[in-house]
């Protein structure tokens, strides 16, 4: 268990002082994977790097399986880190070292065998599913395989904590799939404790447990996911979960609008830039006996144009009629789409 | 051609040769043991570096710096009487070796501290939180990923230490500057001045190549 108590930290600028963390109390569970969410210059990695003792607090206490971590010195520290993996959002990894040598590397540091450390690494290897590519050096590797070494490096000395800073945030959305069901993985197998910092709504909404939102150095809210996303209460974690929604992927979006709206047909009715601004669904609904419900509509704007979008549940007509206000929208340049 | 060749002093040409070798490798290795010591030292003394040390970092920071402002060629002169002490003579190839080393140490010391000021210090945090001491992040951090920096500056020192050689060279020190001066230019004989000229561009070429190929060798960049 992960204690946080008044964690403030200052950090002193020429431009005066930054107050980074503001009494900041948070208990992570064993074997949960905890998110903190919040936008760049929030506190996130500074709280993150407390936890391991990378930045010292100005006041307040961590406190590890109930031993305070703050009160250890310098060579006791150096031990209990060994306990707590981390990666980051730029893996680190060592250019000079192959991808079995990065592995080995914090098992070095323990002072641990070098038959012992071989037999890890393959080990931890595995468990990332790099085979192959043991004697590779990071700039052989893609993104998400520097990332997977990242892992296992982290992993390296058994750790009972994984910290993740921005952990997926250098990642395309599929590597970005990819490496969170790794540490999903892991958090099953290995039963570690996971504490991920981002700023990605979607990366906590799939694999964290609990949420705390951060702004400002303060946690202004801290719930479980399920909470977090239905009842935001925060300004700030109102504006990530909308952000979230208008990312949701197409496919999985249509089959829960189906469910809601089970009878007569969805209709997703795209508007280009220049019949946008024409009362094309007011004319229509004059021409046909159909009903037309509004369901969801919304106008991107890009650089130079912009386009609508516009979701409408078509209702007490049978498939002729159905597909005669398709034609009728059609003839009015509207792209149309059945869902 | 032959009439030409035959202008050259062949056992003079060969001792200049071994000479310049001698003066330039010798000082090369004895001044990159010393600025790689002081490199480090400057590097982790730093105000943010594993121990920061503010006396210590300033002192050796304003050392490197004034032995670096100090013109080579005057430099040979103001060391005159520790050459003397040491080396016995202020004459030769061994008389140019304190001159050298002197000029060149503070040079490497610079060079090793930019280059480990340039390893990420991504790789640093993440040795730090995988319980480094700061011992071994010297050692297992930062010296492997700033070795091919650490190899080309002692590339370019190498030939910039050929360059002073024959500095010294003019002045009494024997090797290639030295033959070429006193044969080639003072005497006007242009043929032992161009062979020599020739020869130190073999030297400097050859030590490029050598660093150049080392550090294609073990750059995994």
């Amino acid at each position: 268990m992960i204690e946080l108590r008044h964690i403030t930290k200052i950090f002193h600028t020429n431009k005066g002082d930054i107050e980074a963390c503001r009494d900041v109390n948070l208990t992570i569970r064993d074997g949960e994977i905890f998110g903190v969410i919040g936008y760049s210059g929030a506190g996130k990695s500074t709280l993150v790097r407390i936890i391991n003792q990378l930045e010292k607090q100005t006041s307040g206490e961590v406190i590890i399986d109930d031993e305070n971590i703050s009160k250890l010195s310098a060579d006791q520290l150096r031990q209990k880190r060994t306990k707590i993996g981390m990666i980051f959002q730029h893996f680190n990894l060592l250019w000079s070292r192959t991808v079995q040598k990065n592995i080995e590397l914090p098992l070095e540091i323990a002072g641990v065998s070098k038959e012992q450390r071989q037999q890890k690494a393959k080990e931890l290897i595995e468990l990332v599913g790099l085979q192959g590519r043991e004697n590779a050096y990071p700039s052989e590797l893609s993104g998400g395989q520097k990332q997977r070494v990242g892992i296992a490096r982290a992993l390296a000395n058994d750790p009972t904590i994984l910290l993740c800073d921005e952990a997926t945030s250098a990642l395309d959305p599929d590597t970005t799939e990819q490496i969170l069901e790794l540490l999903m993985k892991i958090n099953k197998q290995l039963g570690i404790t996971i504490v991920m910092i981002t700023h990605q709504m979607e990366v906590v909404q799939k694999i964290c447990h609990r949420i705390a939102v951060m702004s400002e150095g303060q946690v202004v809210e801290e719930a479980s996911v399920k909470n977090i996303f239905e009842h935001p209460i925060h300004d700030i974690t109102k504006r990530f979960v909308r952000d979230l929604s208008s990312k949701v992927d197409d496919s999985q979006h249509n089959e829960t609008l189906k469910k809601i709206y089970p009878n007569g047909i969805l209709l997703r009715l795209t508007f280009d830039e220049d019949i946008s601004r024409q009362p094309i669904v007011s004319k229509v609904m004059k021409q046909s006996d159909l009903d037309i419900s509004i369901v969801s509509g919304n106008l991107t704007n890009t650089i130079d144009s912009s386009f609508g979008v516009l979701i409408v549940n078509v209702l007490g007509g049978h498939q002729k009629e159905y597909d005669e206000i398709i034609k009728v929208f059609e003839d009015y340049q509207v792209i149309v789409e059945v869902i | 051609m032959n009439e030409l060749l035959s202008q050259i002093d062949w056992d003079a040409m060969i001792i200049s040769i071994q000479e310049t070798l001698f003066m330039t490798f010798f000082s090369l290795l004895v001044a990159v043991i010393l600025g790689f010591g002081l490199g480090i030292i400057l590097y982790v003394t730093k105000d943010d570096g594993l121990f920061p040390n503010k006396i210590i970092n300033r002192i050796l920071d304003f050392i490197v710096n004034l032995l670096r402002a100090v013109p080579f060629i005057i430099l040979i002169f103001i060391l005159l009487p520790v050459t003397t002490f040491l080396v016995g003579t202020m004459l030769g190839a061994k008389a140019a070796l304190p001159a050298l080393i002197i000029s060149s140490a503070p040079f490497y010391a610079r060079m090793c501290m930019i280059a480990l000021s340039e390893v990420d210090k991504g790789t640093i945090e993440a040795s730090k939180a995988m319980g480094a001491s700061n011992m071994q992040i010297i050692t297992k951090v930062l010296i492997p990923e700033a070795k091919p920096a650490l190899i080309s500056s002692m590339t370019v020192m190498g030939i910039s230490l050929v360059g002073y050689t024959a500095v010294a060279g003019c002045i009494g020190a024997g090797g290639l500057g030295n033959l070429a001066y006193m044969y080639g230019f003072a005497r006007q004989n242009m043929t032992v001045m161009y062979t020599a000229t020739f020869f130190v561009l073999i030297i400097v070429f050859v030590i490029q190549g050598i660093g150049d190929y080392i550090v294609k060798r073990i750059d995994k960049r």
